[in-house]
């Protein structure tokens, strides 16, 4: 038995019989980081202490014979945007380095309540705002199956810790595509649940009509265990929806019988890499060899989905980043240097008589707010909320922000459409494999249309799961995306369950230097 | 001279809701409380929080906007109003932008003294807020630090926008006193302004007749109005102010930027306010972390038949069925739900609306002025002091004798006959009584000649000596007596 390796599911099963002590299992991946994190860079943050702490509370819980919980030591890796109470949240930004907050998020209240050790929080694009985990102020995650690859974003630390070994488990968030992105890039199998399946208390806010907290794993099994521990609604968080959770974990082993599947003609346009269109389509004749029927549906909005993913997402995030202004928490700029800053100028401005540039000059609270975001802020973050200040102002808000909700509601209708006709639609989950770190950072047009195919669900609310169905040419892991109905995560498992059964994709694993 | 002209004001008005809890999460409203006491990660904003609605707040505010004759929307939603101020921990405010859950409505403005017509007002809308936080400037000694009380932050604000009907600071003044009054009925707040539970700002200008052709002048925002008498003050200060400017400049509305000015009550004057970011652009958009709220129209049927009898209502209710007049209902219904109670209660027991309100005004509410105790707290029923009123309006004790009897069955908690009993008032016999009558007769024959003579009035001295004689004589009975007596000698 190698412990990295070993699924959620079994690992649960031999902590509850005594075969192996939470510690054991927790020390094993402790040891593993520690190996292997310092070139991959997946996890931000890693307290032993803490995370043998609770594996220890687990074992005394069994030799005391009380009841386990459903992860019952089973260590789950966490975003660095879901608040750990008591422990820093930084978001990968300088802006919250020091921010260290006074509850845990619904999820993690969740994990603890069933068990599971919180053994770190993972990297990811500062505020959960890029496809590459570049955009981290505290450094690059590296892709386990090739170090000079990005591991997708935004939540690429969550997903290269799983593939890595470093957890069976981990959460990330899904704004455009930022869990089943990174899960494809890496090799795991990853989920961003209905819009309101799973209670946004406590994550750190991007865009909050589109994001979603969701599991990766290394198996569908084991997605579904992490999902149904975490669903379900919150009465602290109004949009979550208060619709019954099914037992995923026990329904994920039965297959659909008459699946009905659809794709999509523009899945397959120009963008999209030879080596991952032909393995999606691989994937889809073995659907069609477990039984299903496939046949073609139209979306014909989605190619807007980018243009309005890229007005509404800036355009949230614009007013929910407005909070880091340095007077209430979070990092502030070093007011001496600040007030020194504005003694020089004014002395400046009086000397030359500009009587109209000492009326203009900033105020020492102006000045407090613009320096604090000027250094708190990386350029994606600033860029986002620019794009979103800008579409938001008055004269500009119809032509934008109204137009780009009036779109959205026809994309949800295409989907609406497209879900009378057929149960799941199979298609690819990015356009290309992991590329090169530094290939695209320069090129934020580039990088946006790399949510071409998982941006729509956000806007529609839909389930999605990415699953691994094939490497290219270069050994990288190619993704296979599931979208369903909303509150359709069971079909979903399901259906990817019954192809993880008829293929070893899921199966392989990166060898770490 | 100045040129004829018409002032044009509109209030905006900031009222508490009386709930115990904030806006969006479970912290205290409680007012005094040490600074940031009452603060919790919601309502400091910190990063992951998420608001949910007190739907007790939602309840009192769609109170008020039926009593308020407002429509009322069955879908209505939170809106964020994006601006950065310290005091503001999220940097943006949840209020309601173009769908307030109530718009129209109005309110019908009297005036008791009967200086102006009563005037009906109309209300562009009431929505709903969060408060802000409150800032400490500490200016002094060259200090420039603030210091913030988050206490405040998420507190549930009602805004209530009226159109710009109202033509004179009396009126606005007027205005304010109704709604006042209207909102304490409907307990919805505790409308204290020193608290900050209630606050206004005005607008105004002026419509300027130039030989037939009307000239608006440019629209001021007057702030930092602390009393209702302030608001008139500040409106009086700044019509005049803005026809001087008008009649110096030629000012017209849109030659300037929106002036926003803060009134000194203490100096009597009017100041422009430094405004850096004068056309702010708030970025409105809807608040994706709150679901859209919804009420059925039965919900808002039942809470308009839950108003109840406004003032208005109220006072025309004294006027028709009791004959008071205006001034007196006025003064009734003024003091309050629990007042007028009483007072129905007193007149309808009593039998008799216009003594019940004499004795209510004169002594009871001087009683509990001097008390500083509320009706309910006051130690006489209605039903007591309608048993002294029957006596008095019965002719068994005059008004000072009532006066002593009331103010044993206050200090003692006694009824009406225990305290005349222990002030030793009892009834005199018919034989005891002529006995003292002729007595007096006989005593004062230049009266009984001024009587003789047909100055019935001169009996009144003798009734002033009969209750020297013995305090306990029913002075009408005295009087018909000596009469008679006189009469038959």
């Amino acid at each position: 038995m190698f412990i990295p390796h070993e699924s959620a599911t079994d690992l649960v099963a031999l902590i509850h019989s005594g075969d192996l002590t939470a510690v054991e299992v927790t020390t094993a991946l402790l040891e593993r980081i520690e190996r292997h994190d310092a070139s991959l860079q997946a996890m931000l943050r890693v307290d032993n202490q803490a995370a043998l702490a609770q594996a220890e509370a687990i074992d005394a819980r069994r030799r005391r014979g009380e009841p386990l919980g459903s992860l019952a030591g089973v260590p789950v890796a966490v975003k660095d945007n879901m608040c750990t109470r008591g422990e820093a949240t930084t978001c990968a930004s300088r802006m919250l380095e020091p921010f260290v907050p006074p509850y845990d998020a619904t999820v993690i209240g969740r994990l603890r309540e069933a068990g599971a050790v919180v053994i770190g929080k993972t990297n990811l694009d500062e505020f959960a705002m890029g496809s590459t985990t570049e955009n981290s102020a505290f450094g690059v995650t590296r892709n386990p199956w090739d170090p000079e690859r990005v591991p997708g974003g935004s939540s690429g630390g969550s997903a290269a810790s799983v593939a890595a070994g470093f957890a069976p488990l981990a959460l990330g968030s899904d704004t455009g595509g930022s869990i089943r992105a990174p899960a494809a890039l890496c090799g795991v199998t990853g989920m961003k649940p209905t819009y309101g399946r799973v209670s946004r208390y406590g994550l750190v806010a991007f865009a909050s009509s589109l994001d979603q907290i969701g599991p990766f794993g290394r198996s569908a099994a084991d997605v579904a265990v992490l999902l149904e521990t975490i669903a379900g609604h919150d009465p602290a968080d109004t949009t979550s929806v208060d619709v019954p959770v099914p037992r995923y974990s026990e329904s994920v082993s039965r297959p659909l019988e008459n699946l009905r599947i659809g794709w999509v003609k523009e899945h397959f346009g120009a963008g999209i890499g030879d080596d991952v269109a032909a393995a999606v389509r691989e994937a889809i004749r073995t659907y069609e060899s477990l039984g299903a029927s496939v046949r073609e549906v139209s979306l014909p909005h989605a190619k807007y989905s980018i243009a309005v993913y890229y007005v509404i997402a800036p355009c949230e995030a614009s007013s929910n980043l407005a909070r880091f202004d340095g007077v209430h928490y979070g990092m502030r700029t070093d007011e001496a240097v600040m007030r020194a800053e504005l003694d020089d100028e004014r002395a400046r401005l009086e000397k030359a008589g500009d009587e109209r540039g000492l009326a203009d000059m900033d105020t020492a609270m102006v000045r407090l707010y613009r320096k604090t975001r000027a250094e708190g802020f990386g350029p994606e973050v600033k860029r986002r909320i620019m794009l979103g200040t800008y579409a938001l102002s008055s004269g500009y808000y119809d032509a934008y922000y109204k137009r780009a909700l009036q779109v959205r509601r026809l994309i949800r209708e295409d989907y609406d459409r497209a879900f009378a006709e057929v149960d799941m639609i199979v298609g690819p989950v990015t356009p290309t494999t992991a590329f090169r770190l530094g290939e695209r950072v320069d090129d934020p047009l580039s990088m946006y249309l790399f949510d071409l195919y998982t941006c729509g669900a956000n806007l529609a609310g839909l389930p999605g799961i990415s699953l691994p169905c094939g490497f290219d040419g270069q050994g990288l892991p190619i993704g296979l995306q599931l979208q369903a109905a909303p509150f359709e995560e069971e079909k979903l498992l399901r259906a990817a369950h019954m192809y993880q059964t008829a293929t070893d994709w899921h199966t392989r694993r990166p060898e770490l230097a | 001279m100045s040129k004829p002209h018409e002032v044009i004001i509109g209030l905006e008005i900031h009222v508490q809701l009386a709930t115990r809890s904030k806006l969006f999460c479970g912290c205290s409203t409680q007012f005094g409380a040490e600074p940031n006491t009452q603060t919790c990660p919601v309502c400091i904003g910190m990063p992951g929080t998420l608001p949910v609605m007190n739907r007790r707040a939602y309840e009192l505010a769609v109170r008020t906007a039926a009593a308020l004759d407002c429509e009322i929307a069955e879908f209505t939603k939170w809106d964020r109003k994006n601006y950065y101020y310290p005091d503001l921990p999220k940097a943006y405010q949840i209020s309601q932008y173009d769908l307030p859950f109530s718009e129209n409505g109005g309110l019908l403005v009297h005036d008791p003294k009967q200086q102006i017509e009563p005037r009906f007002i109309r209300l562009i809308r009431v929505h709903l807020e969060e408060d802000a936080g409150k800032s400490m400037h500490d200016e002094a000694a060259g200090r420039d630090d603030s210091r913030i009380d988050l206490n405040r932050a998420g507190t549930p604000l009602m805004e209530v926008v009226t159109q710009p009907d109202i033509r004179t600071p009396l009126e606005a003044r007027l205005f304010l006193t109704e709604l006042k009054l209207v909102l304490t009925y409907l307990g919805v707040s505790d409308c204290n302004m020193q608290e900050g539970s209630l606050r206004v700002d005005a607008n105004i200008n002026l419509h300027v007749d130039e030989g037939g052709e009307t000239v608006a002048t440019p629209i001021v925002e007057v702030k930092n109005l602390n009393s209702f008498r302030a608001v008139e003050r500040a409106l009086e200060y700044e019509a005049v102010r803005q026809l001087d400017v008008y009649e110096e400049t030629g000012q017209r509305i849109g030659d300037v930027p929106k002036q926003t000015r803060g009134w000194d009550d203490a100096a009597g004057v009017s100041r422009a306010m430094r405004h850096k970011e004068e056309s702010s652009d708030y970025r409105y958009f809807p608040d994706p972390d709150l679901v859209p709220v919804r009420i059925t129209a039965e919900q808002i049927a039942a809470a308009r038949a839950a108003v109840g009898e406004r003032p208005a209502e109220l006072r025309a209710r004294l006027e028709r069925e009791f004959g008071l007049g205006g001034y007196d209902s006025d003064v009734i219904v003024n003091g309050g739900r629990e007042l007028v109670d009483y007072f129905l209660e007193l007149a309808e027991r009593a039998g008799d609306g216009k003594l019940a309100s004499n004795w209510l005004q004169q002594d009871v509410m001087r009683a509990l002025n001097d008390r500083a105790i509320t009706i309910g707290e006051y130690p006489v029923s209605a039903a007591a002091l309608a048993e002294l009123l029957a006596k008095v309006k019965g002719g068994e004790l005059d008004r000072n004798r009532g006066r002593d009897v009331l103010a044993d069955m206050e200090a003692h908690g006694r009824g009406v006959e225990a305290a005349m009993a222990s002030l030793g008032i009892e009834s005199v016999d018919d034989d005891a009584l002529v006995a003292l009558c002729r007595e007096l007769i006989a005593a004062n024959p230049a009266i009984v000649a001024d009587v003789q003579a047909g100055k019935a009035k001169a009996a009144g001295a003798l009734i002033g000596q009969a209750r020297q004689k013995n305090p306990n004589v029913n002075p009408g009975e005295v009087r018909r007596i000596c009469l008679e007596l006189i009469e038959a000698m």
